[in-house]
């Protein structure tokens, strides 16, 4: 079979494609080089984009000058199967040994099929964590107790005194520092200015509240000083800690539960209960 | 010689020719808004090449390891070992950092260019009968999208993703009855609990990617199967597809696309930072940075839940608590809308039929006013995502802007769909073919008159027969043994070639009168000469008017010519 020859294409075309595939080839090289020279992150993303975009160009001039473009049609068959087509394929399925005429089967397979599905369901159980039968209580409760010491998150126990005037301290409960559900902050402000007593106490002035947003879990760590405010830095709900941390302002609604705190006889705070009410984000069988 | 060799063996195995035949010739429409699915699909592609080298790297585990390498600052740190395995990767591993990068910014095209396919199939009508079955593959693929990046930015256990995990986290808790079970079920435990970060890593490779490349077959398998839809113009109707070819035309232009993308996406992957997760730290209960925001395509979340009002109810004594509303209604809200959209829309005009013409943007004002309004309403949220940035910028009070938006979110989508609203029905109206060209006269006409569209474009283009256009027709020839056949408008010089050669005469007709149903037929004794080219065609079309009596005279001459010269094999058939 003889086939036509192939047209030369408009002046110069076939060159400027055969020099963007020559770029590319040598973006192509740049990045082998500079991945064997140790590989600098900015340059082999150049040799790469420079490699694809030759490539590209390349493509786009032969896509556009050297094949023709648009001014073909085809045609559409439509959608609607021709009725005698429909109607043969409508008397194959439901012929006299087809399976879907035995009505009895199909129920008791549909039966054992839905079993089966039923069944297959049982093992996702498993998702779910053994050792505690109720998330409900895995949220309300957090490691603070009666006696569990407030550290640093480096693990230090701290005095009265290591929490100074207007400052914002982290405290975790010791041996559970790493708990998603016990941070905790402790600030000294001026009893008298308390408008609400707080609900966790306060021991001359300090107070110590859940550091987790009540709107969507977010540490709130940011402290405006002299204000007695707290921010949340993920959707700006803010507290007022002079009365008993309600939410003033932003999407927050509840106000962050109090950590009753008292001094033990060594001179280390140490927590009196848990929080007054579950930390963080709001659920549906919260008390 | 090879390649031929090659290709003949396997046709003489698998008798692929007539398949590949009719494959390489199906027609694309020539229109640059076809080609924003496609960026998607190559994105996607992107996203499994680089996903795949960077799960050699990456440790899904949250147990501790030490991380020791040339990050100076978390050297000999402990934290756990997806967040040392993901600084490993970035400092440590040659080209891992450029693969890393290249394939966040891939995820974040690829959700971009999913929402501007949809809004582009959306607003020109592409999802009506037949298509309503891949608007749902489609809109699925969405969602099932942004569960892929999600999970994949909380990965690597950084500070920032692990507040974005937390506050996503408590959305769920917040859902009614089953919240804190969801939650549970999800995570294996309470938040922050070891099972996480597998769980996310499985979900990320291997459930989410499977089920996208399964949708993406159907998409592209529906696609196949139904053609493509195409703006009206001339030679198009509702029963054909005019444009380029698969082959050679589309292939060389599709790779380029698949070039150009690669190419983009690379040049962002190895010049602009994205997600240096070894300045926020590792992921600590207590931690917190700002600000911080997520990725784009939750943006509208996050600005969602720091817009809403602090309200929260009990029912029973049960909470119902904020970021109910904002996180999980507004979600679903938005993605059973879009579910809904094409039977909703049908339920309303009534149109059954099916459609393979598009709507202009400007021939459905409700629609229209609808997209653009809810356009605006999740710009302004993803805007309030940022409000924290936005009020350091601009030093102004961040709870004034805070009102302000929670103001402008609801009255803007408001403003803006009522104007693209009177601006559609004044353009269908109007005799202005742009924006700009439209007058006072026609936004007055806009205003008053509800009511029936103006005569102009047929909408609804009827079945057979098609409305006949003095000067169009059809013209076949024989081409050896085998026939071809072409749409031939002589009035606006227009000439369209069918996309493969017939075997029998019958053949070639039956095909051009499925295309054309009711356009008249002829014979001519061979290819017509080549279509002028495009300076002559402007030429033409310019003097359109002048020249139309004219042309009309020629084209009688010549077709009383050529019938005579045909002699008694010449035939005109009609429908």
């Amino acid at each position: 079979m003889r086939r036509p020859p192939v047209p030369p294409g408009p002046p110069g075309v076939t060159r400027r494609i055969a020099l963007c595939f020559l770029t590319s080839a040598a973006g192509a090289i740049g990045f082998a080089v500079t991945y064997g020279l140790g590989g600098q992150t900015q340059w082999e993303g150049v040799c790469l984009a420079v490699a694809f975009a030759g490539l590209a160009t390349g493509l786009s001039i032969w896509g556009r000058r050297l094949v023709s473009v648009g001014g073909y049609v085809e045609e559409h068959e439509g959608f609607v199967p021709p009725p005698d087509e429909q109607a043969m394929t409508a008397e194959v399925l439901t012929a006299p040994d087809s399976p879907v005429r035995r009505r009895g089967l199909l129920a008791t397979l549909g039966l054992a099929l839905s079993a089966l599905g039923v069944a297959a369901l049982f093992p996702l159980r498993s998702l779910l964590p053994w050792d505690r039968t109720r998330p409900v209580r895995a949220l309300k409760e957090t490691p603070w107790r009666p006696g569990v010491r407030l550290v640093t998150a480096d693990g230090r126990p701290l005095r009265p005194a290591d929490v100074p005037a207007d400052v914002m301290v982290g405290v975790f409960p010791e041996g559970d520092v790493d708990a998603g559900d016990a941070p905790a902050f402790a600030v000294r402000l001026h009893p008298e200015r308390f408008t609400r007593p707080p609900s966790g106490g306060h021991l001359d002035g300090l107070v110590v509240y859940s550091m987790l947003c009540t709107h969507a879990g977010c540490p709130v760590r940011l402290y405006l000083r002299g204000t007695g405010r707290m921010l949340c830095p993920c959707h700006q709900s803010s507290f007022d800690l002079f009365a008993d941390a309600r939410p003033i302002a932003g999407p927050a609604a509840r106000p962050l539960p109090g950590l009753p705190v008292e001094v033990s006889s060594d001179g280390y705070l140490r927590a009196t209960g848990d929080f007054t009410a579950p930390p963080g984000a709001g659920f549906w069988d919260q008390p | 010689m090879i390649l031929d060799r090659l290709a003949r063996a396997f046709d003489d195995r698998l008798r692929l020719s007539p398949v590949v035949r009719k494959a390489l010739a199906k027609v694309f429409p020539d229109h640059w808004s076809f080609m924003l699915g496609e960026i998607a699909l190559y994105s996607f592609v992107a996203l499994v090449l680089t996903g795949v080298y960077l799960t050699f790297f990456f440790d899904p585990s949250s147990a501790d390891r030490v991380y020791q390498g040339s990050y100076a600052p978390l050297d000999g740190s402990t934290t756990s070992a997806a967040y040392a395995s993901t600084v490993r990767l970035s400092w440590d591993v040659r080209g891992g950092l450029m693969i890393r990068q290249t394939h966040h910014w891939a995820a974040l095209i690829f959700v971009a260019a999913i929402v501007v396919h949809l809004t582009r199939i959306f607003f020109t009508g592409a999802f009506r009968r037949p298509r309503e079955l891949n608007w749902l593959v489609g809109v699925t693929m969405l969602v099932l999208a942004l569960a892929n990046g999600f999970t994949g930015y909380s990965m690597p256990d950084d500070l920032v993703s692990g507040m974005g995990l937390r506050i996503l986290v408590s959305v769920t808790e917040s859902v009614p009855l089953v919240g804190s079970w969801l939650v549970f079920l999800a995570l294996g435990g309470e938040f922050p609990s070891d099972e996480m970060i597998p769980r996310l890593f499985i979900t990320h490779v291997l459930l989410v990617p499977a089920l996208l490349v399964a949708l993406i077959s159907a998409h592209l398998a529906m696609i196949v199967r139904q053609k493509h839809s195409q703006f009206p113009g001339l030679g198009r109707t509702e029963h054909n597809v005019v444009g380029s070819r698969l082959y050679p035309s589309y292939t060389l232009r599709s790779l380029a696309l698949f070039a150009w993308v690669l190419a983009v996406l690379f040049a962002l992957g190895g010049l602009v930072q994205i997600n240096p997760v070894w300045i926020y730290g590792p992921f600590v209960p207590a931690g917190a940075t700002a600000p911080a925001q997520p990725d784009w395509y939750i943006g509208w979340g996050d600005g969602a839940l720091r817009l809403f009002p602090p309200w929260e109810f009990r029912i029973a004594g049960h909470l119902v608590p904020a970021p109910f509303f904002p996180g999980v209604v507004l979600g679903g809200v938005t993605f059973l809308a879009l579910y809904a959209w094409p039977f909703v829309e049908r339920w309303c005009t009534g149109d059954r039929r099916s459609h393979h013409l598009l709507d202009r943007p400007r021939d459905h004002p409700v629609r229209l006013g609808i997209g653009v309004g809810v356009l605006t309403f999740f710009a302004i949220l993803i805007v309030a995502g940022g409000d924290d940035v936005i009020a350091r910028e601009l030093r102004i009070p961040i709870y004034d802007l805070l009102n302000t938006l929670r103001v402008l979110v609801l009255v803007l989508p408001l403003v803006t769909g009522t104007l693209a609203f009177l601006l559609a029905r004044a353009l269908r109206r109007g005799d202005a073919a742009r924006l700009g060209e439209l007058t006072r006269a026609d936004l007055r006409a806009a205003r008053r008159q509800p009511g029936e569209p103006a005569p102009g474009r047929a909408v609804d283009e009827p079945e057979l027969p098609a409305p006949h256009r003095p000067g169009e027709r059809i013209e076949l020839w024989p081409d050896g043994d085998r026939w071809r056949w072409r749409y031939h408008d002589e009035r606006a010089d227009l000439a369209i070639l069918s996309n493969r050669e017939a075997y029998t005469e019958q053949e070639a007709v039956d095909a051009a009168r499925l295309a054309y149903p009711g356009v008249d037929r002829l014979v001519v004794p061979g290819p017509p000469p080549p279509a002028p080219p495009g300076r002559v065609r402007t030429a033409v079309r310019r003097w359109g008017n002048a020249a139309m009596g004219v042309a009309l005279l020629v084209t009688a001459l010549r077709q009383r010519r050529r019938r005579k010269d045909a002699g008694p094999e010449d035939r005109s058939s009609s429908q």
